[in-house]
């Protein structure tokens, strides 16, 4: 019964690592580029729903619309002043220095707004929490929500990518820049829209982890963001459906090994078994293998 | 269009560096309202600028300096000892100094953070502190102790409580019980009272507080009545799902979850027990204190939470009752044990004082040397305990208090 649970338990904070993977492997795969700041917009995420709810007084559903709002205009304002500056011109490291700034830019801003306390952060989700097998197992509503959510977003993203004329013109960006602009794709416009998705994932995200996890503090966004990175690399990074395995993979892997090696090792063995599969299988599971043309 | 992007590039590193500047100045005033708040207007930090002339001053007032986190997941414990300290040194001053001597006070936030901690240390020093009240937590108290045992400066926490701290540091003395007394005291009440017999522990395997009471509460534990049927760590990495800590005290059967923890992590398990429908009694030690403090926290989870601490704001007697009143007529909150241990350990530092007869003159090693000698002959009756007195290590005597969350507020168990 108990195995029941932590499997239970598992695929919840899978799913969360998979919402925020799917960011990081959109973003990937489209730009080319590794956005660690987009822990940090998790947490700007959560903390508009925290500002909203809790402390305006708003309706729930005034304050998710915000928050993703909020964090999609977020998103599109960081990639246009921090990143695309240095698109092309700069070296790739260049890029990623930029996007370890931008995080702890976040994270002071939000330490100088909210200060540091630690806040009880109110769940968005309001459906009873399901119990089976005479109340052993018990299956809460944010998990139920997460999940669903978790996969409703997965086949969105798909059908959006392969389905409408701005999934393939980010496809062709993906592929090949140079040549996708030659084809009269706006290459900008499209990097801006996969930073827009990708950053309303990350208030979804956000809103999930803080509902699941109830403390809220500028620093919630940087732990599970590298979890999560671990999890698109662990999936193959740049693709979608290897985000949402990884992420999955990850959070029962972290649950299990809680429950039956040590509570104490849970982390070192999620690192090793990413040590293990890169060693295996260098893409990850679902990546592609490139090969470079000369 | 590329000159635009100059332009906005320039704007946001001008904003960041605005709102740096913005967060150093308020650093600054805090400290100097603080400074004031001490009244010592005669030798304030204006006349310290202006150097020379002043600078003699520095030999007619006692200069204590007191570190904690008044920012960050503690900060609860910071504000309450620097409002703590403030409030005993406003009262001594105003009733006239220690021997005549006037106390000037200044208290600097290292947010928790043990590098954080030592910066502010090193900082205090060159302000010219003579005493350190601090530090509060005990990871920074073990680094800043450190320091201050190479410069043998006094220093007294109010509530670090790690053995580390004072072991070989034999310039530092507690206020608060050492880790392995709050271990051996949770086992030996839950054991005497025979508040559970299945008992279950959650402990931070990454934090010294914690594992350091862990581990003597587990020694203590086969002396008593009780058994321990689950003991599951987590780390500072990790401490966001408990889910499987609370599905294995309750596959355990546990009665009683020991939680030797701080409040932070304590109210996340707390509200995920409620919502896997565990609902065990909770005891824990001094980091439980504040947890009613968390903001937008719901405090019906914490009903029947007990706690082992030294202070109980709702206590009946005369000492106890002046000195809530003068803190909530000061700061607006009712004080927590850290604000008791802090008030506690400037009166102590002033007994000190008076039984060595140190004078501000004093180098900070003579004074050190002096006051350790006078630490191992006072006894001290406080807030946080009566008859308070010291080992040469530093380890203080008295006796603990045990109190329960009823109605949202900290209640003492008869």
């Amino acid at each position: 019964m108990s195995f029941i649970s932590y499997l239970i338990n598992g695929i919840s904070l899978g799913s969360v690592y998979a919402i925020i993977a799917l960011g990081y492997t959109m973003v990937y795969g489209i730009a080319k580029m590794l956005n660690f700041a987009h822990g940090d917009v998790i947490m700007v995420g959560s903390f508009t729903v925290f500002f909203a709810i809790s402390m305006q007084g708003f309706p729930t559903m005034v304050g998710i619309i915000l928050s993703v709002v909020l964090c999609t205009l977020l998103g599109i304002t960081i990639e246009y002043i921090a990143y695309r500056p240095l698109r092309g011109a700069a070296s790739s490291l260049a890029v990623l220095i930029t996007a370890i700034g931008v995080s702890y830019f976040l994270q002071n801003v939000a330490l100088l707004i909210f200060g540091a306390n630690t806040k009880a952060f109110t769940s968005v989700v309001t459906i009873p929490a399901i119990k089976l097998a005479e109340g052993q197992i018990i299956i809460s509503g944010e998990t139920i929500v997460t999940i669903i959510s978790c996969i409703i977003i997965m086949i969105g993203l798909t059908l959006f990518i392969n389905k409408t004329k701005a999934g393939q013109a980010m496809l062709a960006v993906s592929e090949d820049k140079g040549a996708a602009q030659l084809m009269g794709i706006n290459v900008n416009a499209t990097i801006s829209l996969t930073f827009a998705i990708g950053s309303a994932l990350a208030a979804i995200a956000g809103m999930l982890l803080c509902s699941a996890y109830p403390s809220l503090t500028p620093y919630t966004g940087s732990m599970p963001g590298i979890k999560a990175f671990v999890a698109a690399v662990f999936g193959g990074i740049g693709s979608i459906p290897g985000a949402l395995i990884g992420g999955i993979v990850l959070g029962i892997i972290e649950i299990l090994s809680k429950a039956y090696i040590s509570s104490q090792m849970a982390d070192a063995i999620v690192f090793m078994v990413l040590i293990v599969v890169l060693l295996v299988k260098p893409t990850g599971i679902l990546g592609k293998k490139i090969q470079e043309k000369v | 269009m590329k000159k635009f992007k100059k332009v906005m590039s320039l704007l946001l590193v001008a904003a960041m560096i605005a709102l740096v500047g913005c967060g150093n100045s308020n650093g600054s005033e805090q400290t100097e309202n603080t400074d004031n708040a001490a009244s010592t207007e005669t030798a304030g930090d204006a006349a310290a600028e202006e150097n020379a002339p002043t600078q003699a001053a520095d030999g007619e007032v006692f200069k204590i300096g007191a570190i904690g986190p008044s920012t960050g997941s503690a900060a609860v414990y910071g504000l309450a000892v620097q409002n703590g300290a403030d409030l005993a040194i406003k009262e001594i001053n105003e009733a006239g100094g220690i021997n005549g001597t006037l106390i000037e006070y200044n208290f600097q936030d290292d947010e928790c953070d043990n590098e954080k901690s030592v910066n502010a240390y090193n900082t205090l020093k060159d302000w010219g502190m003579q005493m350190l009240v601090g530090t509060t937590t005990s990871g920074c108290c073990i680094a800043v102790a450190a320091e201050s045992a190479n410069d043998n400066m006094f220093q007294i926490t109010p509530s670090g409580s790690s053995v580390d701290i004072i072991n070989n540091n034999d310039n530092v003395y507690q206020v608060c019980f050492t880790d392995p007394n709050q271990g051996v005291g949770a086992a030996q009440y839950i054991g005497e009272n025979a508040v559970a017999q299945k008992v279950a522990v959650i402990y931070d395997s990454s934090d010294v507080y914690s594992s350091g009471i862990y581990e003597k509460f587990v020694q203590e534990s086969a002396n008593q009545s009780f058994e321990i049927v689950s003991a599951e760590a987590f780390t500072a990495d990790n401490k966001t799902d408990f889910s499987v800590q609370l599905q294995k005290a309750k596959d355990a059967g546990a009665e009683l979850v020991f939680l030797p923890i701080y409040y932070t992590e304590a109210s996340l398990i707390l509200t995920q027990a409620n919502a896997m429908d565990f609902a065990p009694k909770f005891f824990g030690c001094d980091g439980l204190d504040g947890i009613l403090n968390v903001e937008n926290f719901d405090t019906a989870l914490a009903e029947g939470v007990m706690l082992l601490t030294p202070f109980a704001a709702d206590a009946e007697d005369e000492a106890t009752k002046s000195f809530v009143s003068a803190y909530v007529a000061a700061y607006g909150d009712t004080p927590n044990q850290f604000a008791a241990d802090a008030y506690d350990a400037v009166y102590i530092l002033k007994a000190a004082i008076e039984k060595s007869g140190a004078v501000p003159s004093d180098s900070v090693s003579d004074l050190c040397e002096k006051l350790k000698g006078a630490m191992g002959e006072i006894t001290v009756d406080g807030l946080t305990g009566e008859a308070m007195s010291w080992d040469s290590d530093g380890a203080v005597n008295k006796a603990p208090k045990a109190m329960e969350i009823v109605n949202g507020n900290y209640a003492l168990i008869q």
